[in-house]
């Protein structure tokens, strides 16, 4: 019997990378390809999406040919993909209308401050669960409608159309010009400040808020159905599931039953909790969103604590200051020195995600002395993640009034074995990281899978999760409490740099 | 042997342009391309500012396209760096560390992760990755057994290299294996543990030949190991992987390593040094 697979797209924030998965959840070949970040302004970030879809091209028979199978034995593609980014693209053309504005490009804000003083304001996080923010992907569509003369009229006309990066590859994938489907799935469209939470439909008075057009908007559908059968690049491959990476991870990470939490560490931080059928909503600035939606059952529903720079600090300590030539050494650079040496970085780079959400912060190292070397900056580097992450955990405690007793982790930081201590020394709980760090990917698969009877249920899918790693809190609480302090004393250095007006 | 290896790394489009002289069998004559390697590096050395690959190629004569291969294959071994906004060329770091470890530890559990996870899936076993340090063998990475008991971590420990499969791989593989082995006192961790050091050379002889090892109740008693070398560039051993446990899982009743498990293990050594660039293995 030919062996079947199941592949998965993990469209991220630095990278496209695609996987092929056999039928107990083990990775069985990837292929990945980095796309090109471009930041024309200070607090700008785009993508060209055009690279990024032929860097599908290019990667997807790569993991085919690593694994030695066809287009044939692929029993279902999944995509995952990073969220909130924007990308507005002509119908009759397929040309993107200029580049994708990512999710942490903060050009919106004097837009979303002249935005939050209008009467009606209030329906933003009543209705769709969030707060408004630079973050999301509707103020980033009114903002190139704006800026791009006629673009408005082209939209209500239905010849541009908006997505995230899950609508753009399927819409490519299923033919494009010659046929594209243009759809997102319910956890993309509860990030973009115009889905209804409890209908799971656009919201006219929230498209009409934020003066967009509904006739570029994709359609909403389930994370798990056959949204059409790819046309290109895998000809014949049924487009089975698409979620937002972070809700891939937290079906990756089977976190099927209400309370159950993982936090992934890629550019960003992101830690989910399963609130079950009901939207929970938080009094200490963690999000309501979609967790997923099975096609034909009830949308599962998640608490967010989303932290904007984790890996992209060190990323930027290495290409940005060149003091490392790889991420990994890192933790090399770290293990020089005992301790931080009384220096800390918050990496308010593109403003505070949760729990602060102040937009207008921007990053600080604090407590240089001469006796600061590298290895202490390196150090701050990793503790930095590790507090960020304090600060979440702490939200999600008194929103959910239990208290964490362990952490799911997953990504590609949860390599680096100093960092993971250091979390759990900080969180002052268990840290466990499962056999597959690659979550997003698998939850991708997982959903695809599920979607076309690859994999028969979510019972299944939980037998295949295992403890890969687990590291033990051993810091001296005295000590926690007082680098907490000096943390949250140096968050609020951060606070009210950016003047309104002055950007 | 090595000369071939580290040629047949070289990227095609270098090695069609490329005319290896026929030599005398007995001595091998001089290999050109590492002449003309040799002699980019020292033009880098003395030069003061960055190469581009026009001046490399005037400079010494060479076809633009001979000295754009000679340095992309370099630069693919961390010999030279080019700066990306003007394209030209300088010293790599790599060539400052040459006598040290040329992989970062934290960097090979990085890149073996995926690998790692995927060989205690299969095998059913606990996954460690180690390196030599100071003539012991350093837990870089460690997968628990996926059952779901509490395992403790056991990265940063330090095993012995003569009594564990992880080090004999190290030690096969090693060009000071044989000082080592000299000087060593060789510790006895339990009856079956090789104390002898020409046993243990030859021992390290049949490593090299299988390309895997086994360690089999000679540091605990009821737990075996299997581990394989991972290869870097030019088939350089940065670091071995195995899985171990319980010897009669491990093992046949007649003590031999079961052929499965070290199918599994070879392979995952190979994803990672293919991985690593290693393109032989």
């Amino acid at each position: 019997m030919t062996e079947r697979y199941v592949m998965s797209i993990d469209q991220g924030t630095t990278s496209t990378r695609c996987i092929l998965f056999d039928h107990r959840g083990h990775l069985v070949s990837v292929a990945q390809r980095e796309h090109k970040q471009h930041f024309p302004k200070p607090g700008w970030v785009e993508h060209d999406a055009v690279e990024i879809w032929r860097n599908l091209e290019r990667i997807a028979p790569e993991a085919l040919a690593q694994a030695g199978a066809t287009p044939a034995q692929v029993a279902a593609v999944g995509i995952a993909n990073q969220r909130e980014t924007t990308v507005l693209w002509d119908r009759r053309t397929g040309t993107p209308i200029g580049r994708a504005i990512v999710w942490q490009d903060t050009r919106t804000d004097s837009l979303i401050e002249e935005m939050a003083r209008a009467d009606d304001a209030g329906i933003v996080a009543e209705r769709s669960g969030l707060p408004l923010a630079t973050y999301f992907s509707a103020p980033r569509i009114r903002w190139l409608l704006d800026h791009d003369p006629g673009l408005r009229e082209r939209a209500e006309r239905g010849e541009v159309l908006f997505g995230t990066m899950e609508s753009w590859l399927i819409w490519n994938l299923t033919g494009g010009l010659d046929g594209g489907v243009h759809v997102t799935d319910v956890t993309n469209a509860s990030r973009t400040l115009l889905m209804d939470l409890n209908s799971l439909a656009w919201d006219d008075d929230l498209l009409a808020f934020f003066g967009i057009p509904r006739a570029m908007m994709p359609e909403i559908r389930s994370s798990t159905e056959t949204y059409g059968v790819a046309r290109r690049v895998i000809p014949g491959v049924h487009i089975g599931a698409a979620l937002g990476d972070q809700q891939a991870a937290l079906f990756g990470q089977t976190c099927f039953a209400p309370g159950e939490a993982k936090c992934t560490y890629g550019t960003g931080g992101f830690l989910l909790m399963n609130t079950g059928n009901e939207p929970v909503r938080s009094s200490n600035g963690l999000l309501t969103t979609v967790g997923y939606k099975i096609a034909g059952e009830p949308a599962v529903y998640a608490l967010e604590g989303s932290i904007a720079i984790t890996g992209a600090l060190v990323q930027w300590f290495r290409d940005g200051l060149g003091l490392i030539s790889s991420a990994p050494e890192i933790e090399t650079l770290a293990r020089t020195v005992e301790d931080n040496g009384g220096c800390y970085i918050v990496p308010a780079f593109s403003g505070l995600f949760a729990p602060h959400w102040r937009s207008e912060a921007r990053g600080v190292i604090v407590g240089l002395t001469s006796y600061i070397t590298k290895g202490h900056l390196a150090r701050a580097v990793l503790e930095a993640t590790g507090w960020q992450t304090r600060e979440v955990v702490d939200a999600m405690n008194r929103d959910s009034g239990l208290s964490l007793k362990e952490l799911n982790v997953d990504g590609g930081m949860t390599a680096d074995h100093l960092l993971m201590q250091l979390v759990a020394d900080v969180l002052n709980v268990p840290v466990v990281r499962p056999m597959v760090i690659e979550t997003v990917s698998l939850g991708a698969a997982y959903a695809a899978g599920l979607a076309v009877g690859y994999w028969a249920d979510l019972e299944g899918l939980r037998r295949n999760w295992h403890r890969a790693a687990r590291w033990v809190p051993s810091m001296d609480p005295q000590r926690r409490a007082t680098e907490y302090d000096n943390w949250q004393r140096a968050v609020e250095r951060t606070f009210d740099w950016i003047k309104p007006g002055n950007h | 042997m090595r000369i071939y290896r580290l040629l047949s790394t070289l990227p095609t489009t270098f090695q069609s342009i490329h005319f290896l002289p026929r030599y005398d069998q007995a001595v091998p004559g001089p290999v050109q391309s590492i002449e003309r390697a040799a002699a980019i590096l020292r033009l880098l050395a003395r030069s003061s500012g960055r190469l581009g690959v026009g001046e490399v190629a005037s400079s010494l004569g060479l076809a633009r396209g001979t000295a754009h291969g000679i340095l992309r294959t370099l630069e693919r071994v961390g010999f030279v760096e080019q700066d990306e906004p003007t394209g030209k060329y300088q010293l790599g770091a790599a060539l400052l560390h040459l006598g040290t470890s040329y992989l970062d530890v934290n960097e090979l559990r990085s890149r073996a992760i995926n690998w790692a996870d995927a060989l205690a899936a299969r095998s059913g076993e606990a996954v460690r990755i180690g390196t030599l340090l100071d003539g012991k063998v350093l837990v870089v990475h460690h997968v628990f057994r996926p059952d779901d008991t509490l395992q403790a971590m056991d990265i940063g420990s330090l095993l012995p290299p003569h009594a564990t499969a992880l080090g004999k791989v190290l030690l096969a593989h090693d060009a000071n294996a044989a000082s080592y082995l000299q000087g060593a006192e060789l510790e006895a961790f339990s009856r079956r543990t090789i104390t002898n050091p020409r046993e243990l050379g030859r021992a390290l002889a049949r490593v090299r030949d299988l390309g895997w090892a086994t360690e089999i109740e000679e540091m605990s008693i009821g737990e075996a190991a299997i581990a394989a070398p991972i290869r870097g560039y030019g088939g350089l051993v940065v670091g071995a992987i195995g899985v171990s446990g319980a010897v009669e899982r491990l093992c046949d009743t007649k003590g031999t390593p079961d052929l499965e498990l070290v199918g599994y293990v070879r392979n995952a050594a190979r994803a990672v040094s293919r991985d690593l660039g290693a393109s032989r293995w």
